[in-house]
């Protein structure tokens, strides 16, 4: 599925909306998990908007794609992606976080539409991606299952033992990605807990290892069609560089934004820079599209 | 709906209550093609060797991995199959205790947990295999309906619930050749609801799991020796719990002994008292289990008697209970 122009432009506007729609949730929540919101959402908005078959009429259609946000944490910009799509009421992610809403900062897959596992709880959301995957195979089902972890996450073991089983069992139709933003709540993942050679674990695993920027749009489409396109029998990993924060210049890369507040002031420069920022994305898309 | 329990008693007397389980679940996988079952390399110890031989393709080992055995089965469910996931019951309650809470209970999904080995029962492997918290876990547990059946009749019509109910299950069964009680498995088993072995109106035993047999034999001799006569319960549903067995419990007999092959914090006796407490009604009780310490190794025989679980223990507390009485005075010098 080679990207057009046009349609990466389509994509960038896109996750522009989606990473203002995460920073107006954050500034109606008070705070949020900001930081991996912004650099998950290239991530999702490729997924959701170019290749999951999904019904927003039927979201519990049993042929559709599943998606799981294994860091679940990143709630806050996932809620933005599914009432952006239609699952849930937009007027929706004004009450995010607040007592008695259906949306806390870890979305609960029976309450708010579109949400395939309950996530928030780390290194679960592999294992549930195996278990779809499998049961999609053992049903003579089409149907792909994404699953998206954090890079902190991956100190939990249990991480481990899905990435083990995923091989075993050779789930091809099983695409995961590793949102690499080289922070958790503690500081750097290299000073809390060294990750590194990250890839190489991965390959001794058993996955097949496409390392890329995944804040590209362009790069996130080139590795899932490579996924598509895989005709061995070892699942995909998608290691996807990023930056936490992304597109909001003055929390980028800097792990205090884990979660953090914005104020009116923060608010309005942060929608200067994500508007900066998409810019300066458009501006790349000119030079680089074919 | 399978076609019903197709062994004899005598085959259940030589069957292990984990065997009598692999049965069960071959019947249902034979009627329900949504019926899968995985294990955590205890394929062979959980007794699901038939299943994986009848139906390879939908027999999942996911290697000595728990946590992950407990999220696969999550998504599979998810996906419209009904796992049945065994594994020893320490385990399950414990290791992999937060994939139960979150992947299973929170998500409500339909999956069933078999917990073998459960209570002392694997004795001689030492507390390290001696699952003595998990009702305290489990019964804790939003969604989970937790079962703890008496023989392999009753396990069989608790997997026979399970597979009918949706939502997450825990059945805990034993590891070894647990006494039958029941002469079949068509004694009326409903869910949530004790069944009365033995009558009685001077005192009330209510007891799950091996502890049934044990309380039952404690009766008969009692009838005999003592002229008592002790209703017994078996209390297979911990949760939702038989309010109203318990309260008529209270109402008849004034005194009950809880007996179960656990911990005396947080299981069958807790769940119980918690249900006396709260009726406001006077009534002597007492609680039989592990008290609060680490049970001793051996095997599960010697271990019940050790603690005082088996027939001759249970005989000794009713007799404890008999005589003290509850008291109505504001004499409150003896209680600190």
């Amino acid at each position: 599925m080679a990207l057009s122009k046009q349609e990466w432009l389509a994509l960038e506007k896109k996750a522009n909306e989606l990473r203002n729609l995460c920073l107006d949730t954050t500034y109606w929540a008070g705070s949020g998990h900001i930081g991996g919101g912004m650099s998950v959402m290239d991530i999702m908005t490729v997924c959701y908007h170019k290749y999951m078959h999904i019904k927003v009429e039927d979201p519990n259609w049993e042929d559709r794609d599943r998606f799981i946000l294994s860091k679940g944490h990143a709630g806050i910009a996932y809620a933005p992606v599914l009432c952006d799509l239609g699952f849930n009421d937009k007027e929706m992610l004004k009450t995010f976080n607040l007592s008695g809403s259906k949306m806390g900062m870890h979305l609960d897959s029976n309450k708010v539409v579109g949400v395939d596992a309950s996530t928030g709880s780390l290194g679960h959301g592999l294992s549930i991606g195996v278990g779809t995957a499998l049961a999609a195979r053992l049903l003579k089902k089409d149907f792909k299952t994404f699953v998206v972890l954090g890079d902190g996450e991956l100190d939990e073991g249990s991480n481990w033992e899905a990435a083990m089983s995923a091989a075993h069992y050779k789930l091809t139709n099983l695409i995961t990605f590793v949102d690499r933003n080289h922070n958790m709540i503690d500081g750097n993942t290299e000073d809390v807990m060294a990750l590194e050679p990250l890839a190489d674990k991965w390959e001794a695993f058993g996955f097949i290892v496409k390392k890329i920027d995944g804040n590209n749009i362009k790069e996130l489409c080139e590795a899932i069609d490579f996924a598509y396109e895989n005709e061995t029998d070892k699942p995909v990993l998608i290691l996807c560089d990023t930056v936490k924060g992304c597109g909001i210049d003055f929390i980028e890369g800097d792990f205090r934004w884990h979660y953090g507040a914005f104020d009116d002031e923060k608010y309005e420069n942060g929608k200067k820079a994500l508007e900066k920022s998409y810019a300066a994305r458009i501006e790349r898309v000119e030079k680089e599209a074919e | 709906m399978a076609g019903g329990l197709s062994y004899t008693a005598e085959q259940s007397t030589s069957l292990s209550t984990a065997e009598i389980y692999g049965q069960a679940l071959v019947e249902l996988a034979e009627a329900h093609p949504e019926v899968v079952a995985l294990t955590a390399d205890l394929a062979k110890s959980t007794k699901i060797g038939d299943f994986q031989k009848k139906f390879p393709d939908r027999f999942f080992n996911v290697g000595i991995a728990e946590q992950n055995m407990f999220g696969v089965a999550a998504g599979m469910a998810k996906a419209g199959l009904v796992p049945f996931l065994s594994t020893f019951s320490q385990f399950a309650s414990l290791r992999s205790a937060d994939q139960l809470h979150t992947d299973l209970c929170y998500q409500n999904v339909n999956a069933k947990v078999i917990a073998t080995h459960s209570g002392t029962s694997f004795g001689q492997a030492g507390s390290t295999h001696h699952a003595i918290c998990d009702l305290a876990v489990t019964r804790s547990i939003p969604n989970l309906t937790v079962i703890c059946p008496a023989d392999g009749y009753e396990t069989y019509n608790a997997v026979m619930a399970a597979y009918n109910t949706p939502g997450p299950f825990y059945i805990r069964i034993n590891r070894g050749f647990d006494r039958v009680l029941y002469k079949d498995a068509d004694y009326g088993f409903e869910l949530g609801k004790a069944v009365e072995v033995h009558e009685g109106t001077d005192l009330t035993i209510i007891a799950c799991g091996s502890c049934v047999f044990q309380a039952f034999q404690a009766a008969e001799f009692l009838e005999k020796a003592d002229g008592l006569k002790v209703r017994v319960l078996d209390m297979h549903t911990i949760k939702p719990l038989d309010k109203e067995a318990v309260l008529k419990a209270v109402m008849d007999t004034r005194r009950i002994i809880t007996v179960e092959d656990h911990t005396v914090i947080g299981g069958l006796g807790s769940a119980v008292a918690e249900v006396v407490v709260e009726s406001g009604k006077g009534c002597a009780f007492k609680k039989l289990g592990i008290q609060d310490t680490f049970a001793p190794i051996g095997l599960h025989e010697d271990i019940m008697s050790t603690i005082g679980i088996d027939s001759n223990g249970i005989i000794e507390a009713v007799r404890e209970v008999m005589k003290a009485d509850f008291e109505e005075d504001n004499d409150w010098d003896d209680e600190f």
